[in-house]
């Protein structure tokens, strides 16, 4: 499978779905519409393109993007072929929620309890939804950008001299 | 579930209300011996019998995540170290291969072979310690005892290629800090030599041993399709029968130079996984046996100044390196834009990082695919209906380091 064959399949398949693609390091990475992004993943399971392994899912945060400042990451993978595809999906701070992948992938339940935990990203349908890593009533999403390292009125941290 | 019996005790019950006057619960962790670190288990018990576990993880969250958006590439060595700490050197060096690919390095083929070399001895450190502890579990102290020295041999090279033993920041973007020392070499002959003999004496010990069979066949059993459906890699993965293996899958480091064979297992069961560790450790072997025979001459680093740190000489002596020195140091070095994902076959399965670069000096966003955060969440379903000790066996087979868990 190459990626231009895979491209196609999916853009054949999901005609509206794609919003744009890259292949950043020769890795396909389509970015998807919110709305379409589970019949997508549902799509790449179970059709012949057998892109049916969940390795990874992350979100990430563009605080400058309006209308898109948080996104979820998806790394899939054909194990057979080697074939691997990262899947992107944005959505507005205010309204940050995208459908669960639980009940396609068990795997998928831990990686977006930590999305929402760090991001604060719900996942609709998810059985569970609570913070995983971070205390219970932390009450924040701590990866989100506008929440600094270090706290921030302390002097003796303050490394500007070093250019950062 | 075990058996059927079983089955029907839990049909009887339809609500937890029903059934809460026989039952208790039991906290099994955080801080347990037998939970192999920091997470607590929920279990709740009829007798002996699990029939429902509930898992809380976090206790030991670094934020490696957010640490790394504020250090340079190479700073991030060290908060990889304590992802697995078992096979601290695969996470280190699968670090600066994914990062020799987002700036478009090659390094020589001295470096690849070093790398393989390192990469199998951690490998092989990785599995004494889960088999030795699987054994010690099962009663058998004298196994760990005796893995434990022979993980002491090979922190003894750790150190002789790069000053630490346990979390040892080994290599560099671009290479090794300095080629293998005339003792590194000493020190992994006479260990080939030995170490099959010991190895083989700990395998007679268990591997046919009644009790040990017993206690380990059928316990904590999952299945070929729910592993793949919980993103299972690795040895877990392979102990159920699929044969998927970074190395050969998509292989790094040269890895397609070498001959080793891919053990798998059939029923996913403790004393599969067990079995698929051992195997891996006589195919890692033979790997460095073929790395070492055949490890090319040539440099033992990349020419890549703005991200290898040269030498403390030079920097003493030479305007070039000071300012090279500076530069890596202070993270000033230009990082090309871009996002990349590199995964090697980790200790414990794919460990995979995802980086992504805005240009500056630290990742925009770098996320790990952590392999043991990926199994553990499946361990309520492999020990339901078990018995408490076939539950401390199966996660102590499951190898689930704690600081990967919660990076």
């Amino acid at each position: 499978m190459t990626n231009n064959f895979v491209l196609e399949a999916i853009t054949r398949e999901f005609p509206d779905s794609v919003l744009s693609h890259a292949t950043p390091y020769d890795f396909l990475t389509l970015e998807i519409k919110k709305a379409d992004l589970k019949k997508v993943i549902h799509h790449l399971r179970d059709s012949s393109l057998q892109i049916n392994f969940l390795t990874d899912i992350c979100g990430i945060h563009y605080p400058d993007t309006p209308e898109k400042e948080l996104g979820v990451i998806y790394h899939l993978h054909n194990m057979r072929t080697n074939f691997r595809i990262r899947l992107k999906v944005f959505m507005p701070k205010d309204n940050a929620e995208v459908d669960s992948m639980t009940d396609l992938y068990a795997g998928a339940n831990w990686m977006e309890r930590e999305t929402f935990d760090f991001y604060g990203i719900k996942f609709k349908g998810h059985p569970d939804l609570r913070v995983i890593l971070n205390m219970e009533d932390i009450g924040y999403h701590p990866m989100l950008k506008e929440y600094r390292l270090e706290d921030g009125t302390r002097m003796d941290k303050d490394d500007k001299m070093f250019g950062r | 579930m075990k058996d059927n019996a079983l089955s029907n005790i839990l049909n009887q019950y339809d609500s937890k209300e029903q059934i809460d006057g026989q039952l208790y619960t039991l906290n099994l962790g955080p801080t347990h011996p037998a939970t192999h670190g920091i997470f607590q288990n929920v279990l709740t018990m009829d007798g002996e019998r699990i029939l429902h576990a509930e898992q809380t993880v976090g206790y030991i969250h670094r934020a490696f995540e957010k640490i790394s958006e504020r250090r340079n590439l190479t700073q991030i060595t060290t908060l990889t170290d304590r992802m697995n700490y078992c096979s601290a050197p695969i996470n280190n060096l699968g670090w600066h291969m994914t990062v020799e690919k987002l700036i478009g390095c090659e390094v020589p083929k001295r470096v690849d072979y070093m790398r393989v070399i390192i990469m199998e001895l951690a490998r092989i450190t990785d599995h004494l310690i889960c088999n030795g502890v699987t054994a010690m579990d099962a009663g058998a102290i004298t196994g760990l005892t005796y893995l434990f020295q022979e993980r002491e041999k090979v922190y003894e090279m750790y150190e002789e290629v790069c000053g630490a033993r346990l979390t040892t920041n080994m290599g560099r973007i671009g290479g090794f800090e300095r080629d293998f020392s005339p003792k590194f070499h000493e020190f992994l002959q006479t260990w080939l030599k030995k170490f099959p003999k010991i190895f083989g004496e700990f395998c007679a010990l268990n591997e046919r041993n009644r009790i040990f069979m017993d206690r380990t066949i059928g316990a904590g059993p999952i299945s070929a399709e729910r592993a793949l459906s919980y993103g299972f890699t690795g040895p877990n993965l392979r102990a159920t029968g699929v044969d998927y293996d970074v190395r050969v899958a998509n292989p790094y480091s040269s890895y397609q130079d070498f001959d080793f064979i891919i053990p798998v297992g059939t029923s996913g069961d403790t004393y599969d996984r067990f079995m698929v560790r051992q195997q891996e450790v006589w195919e890692s072997l033979k790997i460095i046996e073929q790395a070492y025979k055949n490890l090319p001459e040539g440099l033992f680093h990349a020419d890549v100044p703005d991200f290898y740190l040269p030498e403390k000489a030079d920097v003493y002596t030479k305007m070039e390196a000071l300012i090279y020195h500076f530069k890596i140091v202070m993270g000033e070095t230009d990082v090309p834009k871009g996002e990349v994902y590199h995964s090697v076959e980790g200790g414990n399965g794919e460990l995979g990082f995802y980086l992504v670069s805005d240009g500056g000096r630290s990742p925009y966003r770098l996320h790990f695919r952590r392999p043991c955060f990926i199994y553990y969440q499946a361990y309520p379903e492999m020990i339901q209906g078990a018995m408490i000790s076939d539950a401390i066996l199966t996660l102590c087979s499951m190898n689930v380091i704690a600081g990967e868990l919660d990076a």
